[in-house]
């Protein structure tokens, strides 16, 4: 069963894809490569997971899919258009069909608002409908997130976390989008408001057939919500994989390293030692493979020659010299 | 058994505003052994960091303790004054915070600011002081620690200012460390070599730690015993072995299934157990059992007094349905299927 | 840090604890800030009232000159050394002040919002320029600027109104931008974006309206030392002659300071009392507006 899934071949129309994508950002210290030559490619109501530690450059990449920051290079298709150099105010009907979620519920709403005006805001903007069918709109929204009608009439601050986690969903999903990019959703949230969190996404994701990109650094909440994850290592995709074989059958170290340190509740059979060493610094990244200071298995090759992604099974990528087929 | 390095007994924290006071904690009891790891875990606004704060006597205004006591090694914190207090905070109990950068002083070096936390407590000189620190950067783990002595906390990454904390906070060998959120900041790599720094210093120096998380997967990894707080309450307390294989209390079951973990299904197949509702704020507390408008087993009984705590399971449990929670239906099942 | 959510009860139940916690009734809870309301008030009413109490133009020789006050009932705070009315003066000067502080507070907040808002937003180069053209009329003492200003152009309201208005709204400026780049970065304004919201849609809707409190505090500080610019610049003579002042007042009773002191220390008794309400109600806005701050 799971198997199936397991090997899904991407549709041949993915409504999104990346290619190639590269951003600097110019700073004080001087450059940073925070995304290198990363590809991916989601298939319409999937949900890819991205996973990695800060600086990694997930949330980056999730925001320049959005257009929030400029790429330096690379491509990225939104259900085949080419949005990565349309400028800003052309960028209208690609706009309604990539949509964001923050990770900070309390940060990203504007504390002035009603939550109606807030969720009517994106309809306001595209100048979808009449007045009488924004408000149906906005009932319509509420009622799918779950939260009450009289809700529409007050402002964030009256909300918890979790429900304003809730606001900002169904704020994203107002103009129907096809694809979301969810930046730590779950984060911020209590554990039993997480729960709540993505049930909610769950459900509408079956309703909808909305596809997610789905970012997070919590590999349990990913492995929970993905059908396929890519794992980040300073700015690269070092392995890509349907969430089965990721998480039964990793084959880059680093993810290994990374399943090994998350603790468990379930009394498992004690894990390895955890890796050595801190993240390297994004302005000086090692040469070669940039994770060969930290990786128990690097040989001589990895200090010097930076490995491709490459396929080591059906659906199954990882950027590493040591990986076998 | 001797006595316990650390016990709270009876502890009820109050926060006045105005002419309202609104009672943070509550009658709050537990004891922590020598070289023992006891987790406290609960969510937002359960009284955790309060109660730790409260610990080192450290309660910020408005709020206050009005009730019970905090006795570290046989003597109540209460009877001591500010500057025995002083000398007690660091000396015999030490705590470390979640976000090591906002406890460090940016303008001193990190060496400089061990060799402070020595010489207040201790008459040796500077330089006896120095090497002290260097051997304690050294302990955590921190490389090439006689050269990274003179870097500034903001030199290093998230992960060795929390070493640098850990030094700071065992330089006097403490009876009992604090660790409030200790990992919550840190990356998942990093937050495993911290843990297990802190699980090697407690073995060798027989040190018994407070650890305050929400994160049940360090519990279950690094905690002896566990106690779950929630709006204030203790409502329950076990060995961690045990309190993971039955918890007693719904909400402890709650916490537990509420979290996906590795190697379970993927949405759609098997949803993740809710608890419905948000945590209850210091105003809003329901009378009765504060988790019962949030619990499924709830009936009128758990509304009308606060339940008991009862000794249950090797440990204690406040809750009038415990004989009714079960084990959670692992998702294991839909694995297997 | 922790701690925070814990000492704060959530928001929600303050909320539902207090739901008609107005700014107003904020303001009223504070002495000082009560103080200057009334004062502020009073101002305002002898502005109102003034062409209804004294119908008389107040430069009219109306009584003998130097009658002190309470010396006759007909004219209770006195005249000056022309015989005019100085009640009717400060009555009509309270007008001259208002309107001019107002409107030149109108002007630095248009001027200085404005730039601050599109500098913070757009930074860059553009933010850079418009930074340096804030500096360049920083660096000039806005007091001696508006006294060249109004020396060019010629002392009338509206050159007085202007050059108040042109030489205040750099620090008006600089908060604003501040602001404006604290919310610039923040996920507020990156949710709004990545809905398609345009740029006029977001400093307007979204940011300034969140950075409406500094900026109330500091106009009604504005127009404080608008309406001490006007005085001073009457007191210099520099007034427009054709309208009483209280500064030109307080400069015409300079000359018999040492036998008929009233006579420039009532005027300026007005002035004191208009700057000071203005200063204490900017205060009692300041914590009104931030609560958290409040404690003192």
């Amino acid at each position: 069963m799971f198997q199936s899934i397991g090997v899904k071949p991407l549709t041949p129309d993915p409504v999104l894809q990346v290619e190639d994508l590269s951003i600097r950002f110019q700073t004080g210290r001087g450059t940073v490569q925070a995304v290198s030559g990363v590809s991916l490619a989601i298939a319409p109501g999937e949900t890819l997971g991205l996973v990695g530690e800060s600086g990694c450059g997930k949330s980056t990449l999730g925001r320049a899919i959005v257009r929030l920051i400029e790429p330096a290079g690379g491509r990225i298709h939104l259900a085949g258009q080419d949005i990565t150099h349309v400028p800003r105010h052309r960028l209208r009907t690609a706009r309604r069909k990539v949509q964001m979620v923050f990770q900070d519920p309390f940060a990203s709403l504007d504390p002035r608002w009603t939550v109606g005006e807030l969720i009517a805001e994106p309809l306001h903007i595209h100048a979808v409908g009449t007045r009488e069918e924004r408000r149906a709109r906005v009932r319509d929204l509420l009622h799918k997130v779950g939260l009450p009608q009289d809700a529409a009439e007050r402002t964030p601050h009256q909300f918890s976390g979790g429900q304003r986690q809730r606001i900002g969903i169904a704020r994203a999903l107002a103009l129907d989008p096809a694809v979301v990019v969810l930046d730590e959703p779950v984060s911020a949230l209590d554990v039993s408001v997480q729960a709540q969190i993505l049930n909610l996404l769950s459900d509408l994701q079956e309703a909808l057939g909305v596809a997610f990109l789905f970012i997070s650094h919590d590999l349990s909440v990913v492995e929970y919500v993905s059908d396929r994850v890519a794992v980040m290592y300073l700015g690269r995709i070092v392995e890509l994989a349907d969430r089965e074989t990721l998480f039964r059958a990793p084959a880059h170290p680093y993810t290994r390293a990374l399943l090994d340190a998350v603790p468990r509740t379930d009394g498992g059979p004690h894990r390895a030692a955890p890796l050595a060493g801190d993240l390297p610094s994004p302005y000086a990244p090692p040469p070669g493979c940039a994770f060969h200071t930290r990786c128990p298995m690097a040989v001589a090759a990895c200090r010097t020659d930076r490995p491709q992604l490459r396929a080591v099974g059906p659906g199954h990528s990882a950027a590493c010299h040591l990986a076998m087929e | 058994m001797s006595e316990p390095v650390l016990a709270v007994e009876n502890l009820s924290i109050a926060f006045a505003s105005g002419r309202t006071t609104r009672r943070a904690v509550h009658d709050l009891s537990f004891a922590v052994d020598r070289g023992e790891t006891l987790a406290i875990v609960g969510e937002s606004g359960c009284g955790k960091s309060i109660t730790a704060l409260s610990l080192l006597g450290l309660v910020p205004p408005p709020g206050r303790i009005d009730g019970g006591r905090v006795r570290l090694e046989g003597r109540d914190l209460a009877a001591l004054s500010e500057a025995e207090l002083r000398k007690v905070r660091g000396a015999r109990i030490a705590m470390i915070f979640q976000e090591p950068m906002t406890a460090l002083n940016p303008v001193l070096t990190i060496g400089e600011q061990i060799m402070e936390a020595i010489l207040e407590h201790e008459r040796v000189g500077r330089a006896a002081a120095r090497d002290r620190a260097i051997a304690l950067l050294e302990r955590v783990h921190i490389p090439d620690a006689r050269r990274r002595f003179s870097d500034f906390p903001h030199r290093l990454s998230g992960g060795m200012r929390q070493r640098v904390m850990i030094a700071m906070a065992l330089a006097l060998s403490p009876a009992v460390l604090v660790a409030d959120e200790p990992t919550t900041a840190l990356d998942v790599t990093i937050q495993a070599q911290i843990l297990d720094l802190m699980d090697e210093l407690k073995r060798e120096s027989g040190t018994a730690v407070v650890l305050i998380t929400h994160d049940l997967g360090v519990v279950a990894q690094h905690a002896d015993r566990v106690l779950v707080m929630y709006a204030g309450r203790k409502v329950e307390e076990r060995a961690t072995a045990d309190l993971f294989a039955r918890p007693l209390h719904p909400y402890t079951r709650g916490l537990i299934a509420a979290r996906p973990r590795l190697g379970s299904g993927r949405f759609g197949r098997q949803r993740l157990v809710e608890i419905p509702g948000t945590v209850p704020s210091l105003s809003g507390r329901p009378s009765g059992c504060a988790f019962a408008p949030r619990c499924a087993l709830a009936e009128v009984a758990c509304t009308v007094a606060v339940p008991p705590l009862v000794a249950a399971g090797g440990g204690s449990v406040a809750c009038l349905r415990s004989g009714d929670v079960h084990v959670p239906e692992h998702r294991r099942e839909a694995l297997d299927a | 840090m922790a701690l925070l959510d814990f000492a704060s009860p959530p928001v929600s139940s303050q909320a539902a604890a207090a739901p008609r916690d107005t700014l107003l009734r904020r303001l009223l809870r504070r002495p000082s800030a009560v103080v200057g309301l009334i004062f502020f008030a009073l101002i305002i009413a002898m502005a109102a009232s003034a062409d209804i109490v004294y119908p008389d133009d107040p430069l009219d020789m109306v009584a003998q000159p130097f009658l002190w006050p309470g010396q006759d009932a007909a004219y209770p705070l006195g005249t000056d050394m022309l015989g005019r009315d100085i009640a009717s003066g400060i009555f009509h000067g309270a007008r001259v002040s208002l309107l001019i502080g107002a409107v030149a507070t109108l002007v630095s907040l248009v001027i200085g919002v404005t730039t601050g808002a599109v500098s913070g937003y757009y930074g860059g180069r553009l933010d850079a320029g418009l930074m340096r053209v804030t500096e360049l009329f920083q660096t000039v003492p806005p007091f001696l600027f508006a006294l060249a200003i109004v020396a060019i152009l010629q002392p009338s309201i509206p050159t007085i109104t202007f050059a108040i208005g042109i030489t205040a709204w750099p620090s008006l400026a600089r908060l604003v931008r501040a602001e404006v780049l604290k919310l610039r970065h923040g996920e507020m304004v990156a949710a709004s974006i990545a809905l398609g919201a345009s740029d006029g849609r977001i400093i307007l809707l979204h940011i300034l309206p969140n950075t409406l409190a500094p900026v109330i505090v500091s106009a009604s500080i504005l127009v404080a030392s608008a309406i001490l610019t006007e005085s001073s610049l009457a007191f210099l003579g520099l007034g427009d002659p054709n309208v009483v002042s209280w500064g030109g007042m307080v400069g015409a009773g300079r000359e018999v300071l040492r036998t008929d002191w009233y006579v420039a220390t009532l005027p300026g008794l007005a002035i004191v009392a208009a700057v000071l309400a203005l200063n204490l109600l900017g205060d009692g806005l300041n914590d009104a507006l931030n609560p958290k701050g409040a404690r003192r």
